[in-house]
This record gives C-alpha cells, structure tokens and sequence, in this order.
C-alpha cells in the first residue's frame, strides 16, 4: 500500500487532481481567495500528512510538474512575440517603471526591517522578495543573506500579490493593461505572471517580461544600494 | 505539438547554458525566454511551430508552481524566528512595488495618449519611426 502511495503516477495523480478540482471550486465561486493554487497548496499539504507521504517523496513524485515550470518560462518569449504591439514604442517606460519599482521595493525593505531593529542578514534576505527565485538566490548570496529564507520568502511573496494584486491595482485605480501586467509580474514574479494570464494575454506577456526585467534590475540596484547605506 | 517541445526545451537548454556562463547572474529560463523572443522575432522559428505548446504552458501556469508551493510545508520553520518582521516587510513591500511600478507606467501611458491627441501629423510620423526602431 505504501509503495502505492508513493509512487510518481499517484502523486501525480493527486497533484493534478486537486488542482483540478481547486479550479472548479474557484471558477465556480469567484472567491479570489480561493485562488487554486493556494487551495491545491493547502489541500494537497494536508493529503501528505494523512497519508504519511513525507515531502522527499512528494517532491521525487512531482518533479515532472515542477519542471515544466522552466519550460513555461521560456514560452512567455511565444506570448511576447505575439503581443509585440503593445510593446512597441514603450521601451523606455517599461525599463523606467520597473528600475523605480525595485528601487522602491528595496528603500522599503530597508526602511520597514529597520523599524523592526532587523540586522544586515535579515534586510540583505530579504530585499530580492519580488524577484524570481533563481535571480533571489544569486542576489542572496552575494549579498550575504539567508538563501532559503529567501527562497520560501520569494514563493509566499508571489502567492501573496498573485492573490490580492488586481485588487489593489484597482483599488489603485491602475486600469491600464500594460501597468497591471507590468505590476504583478515586477511584485510577484513567475505567480503573479500565472495570474496575470487569467487576466488576459496582454497581461500575461507583459508581466513575462516584467520578470526579466525586474531581476536583472534588482540584481544591479541591491548591491549598489547596500554600499550606499553601509558605508 | 512534438516540434513545438523540442524548440521550447532547446532554448531552454540554451538559456541555462548561457546562464551557466555568466555565473548564473540571469536565470537560464529567463534568457530562454529572450531568445525565443528574438527567434521569432527575427522569422529563424516559424511561430506556428511553437504556438499549441507554449500556450498550453503559458495558460496553466499556476499548475507549475503547486510542487514548489507545498515546499512551505517544510520551509517553513526556517521563516519562525522573525516571522513578524518578515511578513510585514514582504506584504507591505510587495504593494509598494506593485503600486509603483504600476502608477508609474499608468502616468507615462496617459502622457503618451496626450501626446498622441495634439493633432499634428509630424508627431505622430516620428512616433512611429521611434516604434520602429525599437525592437522591443
């Protein structure tokens, strides 16, 4: 029975069965809190421990899922392709949103950490929050932070502005859809793209690129602030 | 569909090649992503070649990230020490960057849109040239 449970087919069954089911619980109640992934999250987290699955197993079982992760990255360049026009002529404004928005989200870490008493290490694991883990974790360790702080920071950031991002960019009265687009990829990384995407196409290429954009930003600005503010 | 998987992963490959190169600084999916962008772009990869698989991926998302999400499960403690500090820095943080990077790009739009409205044909000629010459 054990080995049943912890073969790759069951917990790929179950991964896909209660996102599945996570997905009609959301369409049907349009309860943004009942985002599917957080309820496939919650749900399948409670799964394991009924069945006495531990994580090793999970994580083993479920790579391939966790691998087209990389896969789907790479097929926003498809999307930005096809939504090259709205691209087009706002180079400029894009970079310069995006450079304001790390700077912002750095300064603010800086300054809300400090209101806390939180030490260097804390503050250097933390500024990379929005930024897509890979990125996160090289900004991490050559800033001296935590990295696997970082990394479980980074995913509950996403889960977080994936979840109440359109809420605020309305309340925000943010109603273009490059800026919404732009925002949630820049604060949530590859989560906020995914729900960027349930917003619509232009949304979901936009903050594709967003994800880029605001790493490689975040990964310039980190280092130079942290002199700044160190010296 | 299996010609669409293998370009997508080729590029994929590509990108973390490169991103092996120069010490892993952007991640390899990232510059796959650019890459891709470029080749089609450029016409090297016909697009409806890749199109049913790069929108299957692109429209399920959200799927993709569930593995890494139960991680928390395990992480978690990690995050006990300064749980406080760290939730407020994060949720605060994250609306400042969403909120700012969003306004900011909303006010050039609307700046632009101004622009676009003064009736002047010559404007909008060298508007369009500037389109054209940026690639991105």
């Amino acid at each position: 029975m054990q080995t049943i449970l912890s073969s790759d087919i069951f917990i790929l069954s179950i991964v896909l069965g209660v996102y599945l089911l996570a997905n009609l619980l959301y369409k049907t109640t349009k309860i943004a809190l009942l985002h599917p992934l957080l309820t496939s999250i919650i749900t399948i987290i409670v799964l394991l421990k009924i069945l006495g699955i531990d994580y090793p197993t999970f994580k083993q079982g479920s790579h391939f899922i966790d691998f087209l992760l990389g896969p789907s990255v790479v097929a926003l360049g498809f999307l930005l392709h096809e939504q090259i026009e709205h691209i087009k002529g706002r180079t400029v404004s894009i970079l310069v949103s995006i450079l304001v928005g790390s700077l912002a989200g750095i300064l603010s870490v800086i300054g809300i950490a400090l209101l806390f008493g939180a030490d260097k290490v804390l503050i250097a694991t933390l500024q990379p929050k929005s930024v897509t883990t890979p990125i996160a974790i090289a900004i991490v360790e050559r800033t001296g932070g935590v990295p696997a702080i970082t990394a479980v920071v980074v995913i509950a950031v996403g889960i977080f502005g994936g979840i109440v991002g359109p809420f605020i960019l309305d309340k925000l009265g943010v109603k273009s859809r490059i800026a919404r687009g732009l925002a949630l990829g820049a604060s949530a990384h590859g989560i906020g793209t995914a729900r960027a995407m349930e917003l619509g196409v232009v949304e979901g290429a936009i903050s594709g690129l967003a994800i880029g954009i605001m790493g490689l930003a975040t990964a310039f600005l980190v280092p130079l602030v942290m002199a700044l503010f160190s010296v | 569909m299996v010609v669409g998987i293998f370009v997508v992963l080729l590029f994929y490959a590509i990108g973390e090649g490169v991103s092996l190169a120069i010490n892993g600084v952007i991640p390899g999916s990232v510059i796959g992503m650019l890459l891709l962008f470029v080749a089609l772009q450029l016409r090297v990869i016909p697009s409806g070649s890749v199109k049913g698989f790069a929108s299957f991926l692109t429209n399920n998302m959200a799927l993709f990230f569930v593995p890494a999400g139960v991680g928390l499960m395990v992480a978690y403690r990690v995050l006990l020490q300064n749980w406080v500090a760290i939730t407020v820095v994060s949720v605060v943080s994250t609306v400042i960057v969403m909120a700012v990077v969003g306004h900011t790009h909303q006010q050039f739009e609307k700046k632009q849109q101004q622009n676009n409205q003064l009736p002047n044909e010559s404007e909008e000629d060298s508007s369009a040239l500037a389109d054209s010459s940026n690639p991105l």
